[in-house]
Parts: structure tokens; sequence; C-alpha cells
């Protein structure tokens, strides 16, 4: 299912705060395509990495390579425009917008209007504005949102902010979407359709780069699995494979007991 | 969409509404004047706080950049446009020439602030910002040595008034069989610049740049994630938001035709932030209504608290300015505690999602 063509490259990244190695020399590529999962331990350095790429950090040694160009050194906003939208492990929505602004919100960086043109109002804008409208509306219906529309973010049941969330990081028209543990505080049931979701979202063309906890939403969706402890890479490869590597069970239980991460 | 003016769905309610406002705002001045003629100059400087207020909306309503110091905006429109246009350099510019100058000046001391301030936020941003309002203040009170610039504590006197050939703003007309007086001519000049900026200021709400800036103000990093130079965008409620103040400024110069660094002290920053926070942050139509509140409260009050207190007691017990800011003082913690989002909280604008629905 999964292309061949690299959309990110990772070579050697490492970043330290104080006297804490949170990454150390951690390499990976992502193909086109596909839907490629994150997991390790808590403190493991998977957020870490997550904002070394997204431009919040900046890492201290490495380079990222993405859609043939660099990375390092950009600001959130110009990675945001290269083409990698993200979600927060701890939501961050525009609370007191409603869904469907935060969504339009999205569109920034895809669209021109300036002051003038939003004083003037000319045909130009209204389109553009128009344009901004239709496609928020229809990413609300994607990720099945649209029914509260016109709701506070932050009057929205959780598993709807979640998605919301989703829905305003796919606005960005991203080529690779990075969610931060989307499934966290999900029920079963939120989490088989969000589970869905991201086969749809890989389906319609956008390559997914998943970090998780719920190994059972991990199994059913990643084509690949990095495993990270410690800020080091201790495995990698498909996730059936990396499930039964002895490194990942030490890792997450710390010792030889057998894991079953096929879920019940 | 206000509901007041739901032009869609009710066109004919919406129409008469705004034509009755639209004779209620004509014909005001003229009502006023027989009650006195101060009434219209307090109703203009009323409308000069609303100016105020939906300028500073665009930096604290908006962008959520709390600023303590806007009233140096105001002050630097106001010394352009009174440099510009009086003997005290002997300049006389027209005032079509110096308005936009004294925005232009406004707008720039906006980036100066905004500049150094962009990583600063809440009580952090307030303490600078409050500085350099204080800042502007010495330094107009300081520089008329050892070259006489701003002419010190004096002020400026002698101010042009705005002037359209031979129509000056100053004196009394009599056009078409009315009398027109000086504070008259100004009162609708500045309806006509409140319409304009109110129309702007509802524009940029409901535009790219508006949404910009309020995900700014609710998620600096998730605004940052989905693409917005948060830099710029700052930068320009800064700047925007002192344009604003300026030309507010330039008016006021030319109203009152004399100007002393009094008049732009701290307190006034504070009544400004005030208008919009009892308004309601964010809510144009809140903050134009927090601002004729708290312009007209403290005058209304100084006219009824003195008698009140005759007819009750005989004598005057407390004096009418320490009650009156009592009063007030108490009207906002009220406020606060009631209401604490402002008069019209910053409003939810629905769209219109029907049609779509119906249509699939």
């Amino acid at each position: 299912m999964a292309g061949q063509a690299t959309l990110l490259s990772a070579q050697g990244i490492g970043k330290r705060f104080g006297g804490v190695q949170a990454l150390s020399d951690v390499s990976f590529t992502i193909r086109q395509g596909e839907i490629y999962g994150l997991i390790g331990p808590n403190g493991a350095g998977k957020t870490t990495l997550f904002n070394v790429l997204t431009g919040i950090y900046e890492p201290d040694g490495g380079t990222f390579t993405f859609d043939g160009g660099a990375l390092v050194g950009l600001k959130p906003h110009q990675v945001a425009e290269r083409g990698i939208a993200r979600t927060f492990q701890n939501i961050r929505l525009f609370a007191n917008l409603s869904a469907l602004e935060n969504v339009m919100v999205g569109r920034h960086v895809r669209t021109r209007a300036g002051v003038w043109g939003a004083i003037a109002r000319d045909r130009k804008t209204r389109d553009e504005e128009a344009g901004i409208e239709r496609r928020a509306l229809d990413l609300l219906e994607y990720v099945g949102v649209a029914s509260r529309a016109n709701d506070l973010a932050k009057n929205l049941p959780y598993g709807f902010q979640r998605r919301l969330e989703i829905a305003r990081a796919l606005a960005t028209d991203p080529k690779l979407l990075a969610l931060d543990e989307p499934a966290a505080g999900m029920n079963a049931t939120e989490t088989a359709s969000l589970e869905a979701l991201l086969h749809d979202i890989r389906r319609d063309g956008t390559t997914i780069l998943l970090i998780e906890h719920d190994m059972k939403l991990v199994m059913g969706v990643c084509d690949r699995v990095l495993v990270l402890d410690y800020g080091r890479r201790i495995a990698e490869g498909p996730a059936a494979q990396v499930q039964k590597d002895p490194a990942v069970i030490s890792a997450y239980l710390g010792g030889e007991i057998a894991l079953d991460l096929k879920g019940a | 969409m206000h509901p007041i003016l739901d032009l869609r769905h009710r066109p004919a309610a919406a129409l008469v509404g705004l034509a009755l406002v639209a004779i209620v705002l004509v014909v005001l001045p003229f009502v006023l004047t027989g009650i006195g003629t101060f009434w219209v100059r307090i109703t203009n400087l009323a409308i000069l706080f609303c100016l105020l207020a939906l300028g500073l909306n665009i930096v604290v309503g908006f962008a959520g950049l709390l600023d303590l110091g806007y009233i140096a905006f105001y002050a630097v429109g106001a010394y352009t446009y009174a440099l510009l246009a009086s003997p005290h350099f002997g300049l006389h510019l027209p005032f079509w020439v110096i308005l936009p100058i004294g925005a232009a000046v406004a707008c720039f001391f906006g980036v100066i602030l905004g500049a150094p301030t962009l990583k600063l936020r809440g009580d952090y941003l307030a303490i600078v910002t409050l500085g350099f309002g204080e800042i502007i203040r010495i330094f107009l009170n300081n520089l008329a040595q050892p070259v006489n610039i701003t002419n010190g504590p004096q002020g400026i006197a002698r101010i042009d008034p705005f002037r359209i050939g031979d129509l000056s703003f100053s004196t009394t007309d009599s056009i078409a069989g009315l009398t027109f007086t000086g504070p008259m001519k100004y009162y609708y000049l500045l309806l006509v610049v409140l319409i304009a900026v109110i129309a702007i200021n509802l524009r940029l709400q409901d535009s790219r740049i508006g949404r910009a800036w309020e995900a700014i103000r609710e998620d600096e990093v998730a605004a940052r994630a989905m693409g917005i130079n948060t830099r710029n965008m700052k930068l320009l409620a800064f700047a925007m938001g002192a344009s604003f103040g300026g030309i507010s400024g330039g008016m006021f110069s030319a109203i009152q035709g004399f100007i002393s660094p009094e008049s732009f002290v701290l307190v006034e920053s504070i009544m400004v932030l005030s208008m919009v926070v009892l308004g309601g942050m964010g809510n144009i139509w809140g903050v134009v209504i927090g601002a004729v509140l708290l312009s007209f409260a403290p005058e209304i009050l100084r006219y009824t608290v003195e008698p009140a207190q005759r007819m009750m007691f005989g004598r005057t017990l407390l004096d009418p300015e320490v009650i009156r800011m009592l009063l007030f003082g108490l009207a906002l913690v009220l406020m606060m505690l009631f209401r604490p989002a402002g008069i019209l909280p910053s409003a939810l604008r629905k769209r219109e999602l029907e049609t779509r629905r119906s249509a699939g």
C-alpha cells in the first residue's frame, strides 16, 4: 500500500535539555503514503521529536529532509507552510472560536488576503473567504463534526475536540500529518472510528506520523513503527515484527515477560 | 451578524431600525445644544473615546495583547497635529494632510513598541507597555530643551481647527436656515469617522487577518503550528491599533485647540482599557457601548450628585468629585462580579449553514 518515495528523512537528530538527553542520534525515514507509528514508554522523547520536527525546538544536531528540502532552522509557521501539520497531546484548540472558525484558521497558510482585502472586501477576497468556509465545512464533515460547526470549541465533547484538531491540521493541506496521541482518553468506540478516519486520511493521500499508546490502534493502522526509549531508537520495522522485539518488550516491561500487544 | 442588524432575515425591521438610529444621531446635537453646548462637547469626547477604545480593542480584544500604554499613541497623534498646525512652528498644514501623517507616525511608534515585546505576554507585556506610555509622556514634558519641540508642560496652544475651504469647524455658521455651532460640526465629522472605524473593525474581525489575531489570543503555540506568522500578525495588531489612536489624537488636538502632556497620563490609558473590558473584549458593539457609558457616566454624575445631596440633606456633604469616582469604581467592581465578560461578551459568529445542510 505504501509508496516507495521518501517523504521525510531524519538523520542523527539530537536534543538535550540541561542534563537530560531527550533525543540522541535518532534517524528514520517515512515513505510517501504510509502511516508511520512512533511509540515508546513515557518520557522516551516522542513529543520532543514532534517539537523538534515542527520547529518549536531547534535540535542540537542532525537534519530533517522533507519533500526534498531541509527543515532544520525553520520557524513553526514555515514548517506548516512546507506541509507538516500537527495536533497536540493536550488538545490545543482555539477554545473561544467556533469549530468552523478553528478549521478556517487552518486555511490561513494557504490563503493570501491581507488588511486591504479584509477592509475593501473586493471580489478576490470574497471568493477566497467563501472558498475557506466551504473547505472548512467539508473538513468538518470529513471528520464528523459538521453537526456542531457553530459551537465553541471548548463546548464540544472530548472526542469531537480530538477530531476537530485533526480537521484543523488537515485544513493546512499537509503532506505529512503528525498526530500526538489522538486516541488518548478515548473509549473503544471512539478509538475504532478514529482508526477508520486515519485509514480514510491515508487513502486520500496524506502521509501520517502517529504517536500513540493504544497498541491495538498502532497495530491496526501503522505500516511501520519506530520505538524510542530514553531518547534512543531501539527498534524499527513493521508493527508485527517490532512487537516481538526483545528490546521493545524489555523497554516497556523491564523484563522477559511476553507482551500481549494484540489486545483483547 | 448582530441581531438588530439582521438585514437578511428581517430586512424591513432592520431598515426601519437603522433609519431610526440615523435620525436620532442626526438630530442629537440640536437637542443637546438646546440643553447646553457643553453636552455636545462631551458627546464629541465620548466619540473620541469610542475611536480610542476601538483601536485598543484590536490589540487587546482581538490579538489578546494587554496594552496599558495605549494613550501614548493618542498623544503622538495629538502632538503630530499640534506641531504641524499651530503657531508653535508656524506650520499650518490642512487637516487631511496631517491626520494621515499622524496615523503613520503613531503606527511607527506602535511597531517600535511591538517589536521588542513580541515574546512577552500578559502581566509582563502590561508592565512594558505601561512604561512605554510613561516614557512618551515624560518625553513630551521634557522636549522643550535644548531645542523647544513640544513646549514642555506648558503645552501647545492655538492649534488650528479643521478647515475645508472657507468652512471652519470652530465657528458658528448658518447653513440652510439651521445654526451649526463649532462642536456640532465636529460632531458630524466624528460621527462619520466613527462609522467608518466601526465598519473597518467589523470587516477586519471577520476576515483571514481577524481570525489569525483571535487564534493568537486563544493559543499562540497552536496558531504558529497552523502556519500563522505570529510575529507579523502581532506587529500588525500593534500598528493598526496605534494608527487609530493617532487619528483620534489628531482630532482631539483640533477640537481642543490646546494640548499638554497632562492630557495623556496613565489614568487615561486605564480608562480606555476599562471601556474595552466593560463593554466586552473583542465585541465591537460592546466596546462602543462601554466607551459611551464610561465617557458620559462621570459627567452625568457630576451634574446629579450635588443637587441630589442638597435635596436630601439640604447641603453638600461629600465633594461631588469624590463620590463620583466612588460610584464609578463601585460600578466597575459590580460589573466584573456579575458580568465578567463585559456588557456584550465577544459574540460567537453563527454562520449560515442551513442552505448547505438541505443541499446535501
